[in-house]
């Protein structure tokens, strides 16, 4: 790989932003933490009952998954725009939404995964029928890339705002709560023994959508924040 | 409005960098221009003018950040959109743009893989020439204000930049930094390149005297 090449850029900045989760690991750890407070609660507040909680318990791993993300999503960019990173990536020979592409994939590997590769717990902590576990594990691995890459258009057009938290919040919600239907929708379907596959498909068109769309809208988006 | 003095530039063959009638304004109101001047290789150029004449503001603009309202810059005779793509501008702001948890070589490792990196020199000698011999890998948070802004010289020698766009690169820097960026801007200067630089004017050159570009904001 040629130093200064878009591959070289891709990969560095990658490594950069792994590198810098990792010197920042107690702050990484956060969303994963929160996850599992909420969904430790719902025992306690509903009873032990295990049909109570089996019924609820994809919808609630799902809610609790997707507002653990929204607690990093603000910091996506921030740090970049602030020390002037973000500059820097904006004046080299690269294409900004790839660059883009990167730090999205970095956000999802570094909040999204570990919350994936809990949600077992998660799962048996609401007793949720082992039956339904790959389910909803797939449709968390098609919803989770969905809201980094919708959430980080949303942080793109807010980043120029001092507060932009609450806004953040109102800008993405909407916008992933089809996600959390038929995600939802489909570990409730599979829990009842309807099929399941159709809700999947459509979260996987989606993502499919977004993984070409949302990078060019965030670029678009940081470079007017930028001015 | 801005009204603008140059010095006639030398006859050389196409200028590094051109600027025709440019001019910006951010919601109608004139930050600068309309500009014109050229940058030929080998050039030094200091953009003098008062706080809020629009020095960042025209540095944003050469470096395709900002669009400019009207008139087009030109990098080896192509429009600055398309020449961006072949490795020809280095950016120095106020903002750095390094990481404050990383060491100073893993910055400039990063700024290498973005930008390319010049043959004939690495990361460590980079650093060694800015002075920094033995900070390699302390973390940047613990380095003094002067240091970063070393660290951040020490990107200009490494990335392979015809162009160097320098924000206020005295600021911050003790006497020997100051040096040190006048030395480095000869170097540049010598093998090719050009630096357009900004400055309060309060700071004077070691040697020679380079072309002066005056933004006044006319009252």
């Amino acid at each position: 790989m040629k130093p200064g090449s878009t591959s070289a850029a891709s990969f560095a900045l990658l490594r950069r932003d792994l590198l810098l989760v990792w010197r920042r690991r107690g702050d990484a750890l956060n969303p994963l933490l929160f996850a599992i407070i909420v969904v430790a609660l719902f025992p306690f507040a509903l009873g032990p009952e295990a049909a109570v909680l089996s019924r609820i318990a994809a919808g609630t791993i799902f809610v609790a998954v997707l507002l653990a993300m929204l607690l990093s999503l603000d910091a996506l960019f921030r740090s970049d725009l602030e020390d002037g990173s973000l500059e820097q990536l904006v004046v080299s020979p690269h294409p900004l939404a790839l660059l883009l592409g990167c730090k999205i994939l970095v956000h999802w590997m570094t909040t999204a995964l570990p919350l994936i590769v809990i949600a077992p717990l998660l799962a048996q902590l609401l007793q949720l029928p082992d039956k339904t576990l790959p389910v909803l594990l797939t449709a968390l691995a098609l919803a989770t890339p969905l809201l980094s890459l919708i959430g980080a258009v949303c942080v793109a057009l807010t980043v120029g705002m001092r507060r932009s938290g609450m806004l953040l919040t109102l800008l993405v919600l909407p916008l992933i709560v089809p996600a959390l239907i038929f995600g939802a929708g489909a570990c409730n379907a599979a829990q009842n023994g309807f099929a399941y596959s159709a809700p999947l498909l459509w979260l996987a068109a989606w993502l499919v959508l977004a993984l070409i769309l949302a990078p060019l809208a965030a670029a678009a988006a940081l470079k007017i924040s930028l001015t | 409005m801005s009204s603008i003095q140059t010095e006639p530039a030398p006859l050389e063959s196409a200028p590094l960098l051109q600027a025709q009638s440019l001019r910006f304004a951010r919601n109608d109101e004139a930050i600068f221009g309309p500009l014109d001047f050229s940058l030929h290789a080998g050039e030094t150029v200091l953009i003098e003018g008062d706080n809020g004449s629009g020095k960042t503001t025209l540095l944003k603009v050469l470096s395709g950040l900002l669009e400019a309202t009207s008139g087009s810059v030109l990098l080896h005779g192509t429009p600055l959109t398309l020449a961006k793509l072949s490795h020809q501008v280095a950016l120095l702001g106020h903002l750095l743009g390094l990481k404050l948890e990383l060491s100073a070589l893993e910055n400039l490792r990063f700024a290498t893989g973005i930008g390319g990196i010049r043959p004939g020199i690495t990361p460590h000698l980079a650093l060694a020439s800015v002075g920094l011999e033995g900070f390699e890998d302390a973390p940047l948070r613990t380095l003094s204000a002067g240091q970063r802004k070393r660290v951040a010289l020490a990107r200009l020698l490494l990335v392979p930049a015809a162009l160097w766009l320098l924000d206020e690169p005295y600021a911050n820097l003790d006497r020997g930094g100051i040096d040190l960026v006048n030395r480095l801007l000869e170097h540049h200067a010598r093998r090719g390149g050009a630096a357009l630089i900004t400055s309060h004017g309060a700071y004077a050159f070691t040697s020679g005297t380079p072309r002066r570009l005056a933004l006044k904001t006319a009252a």
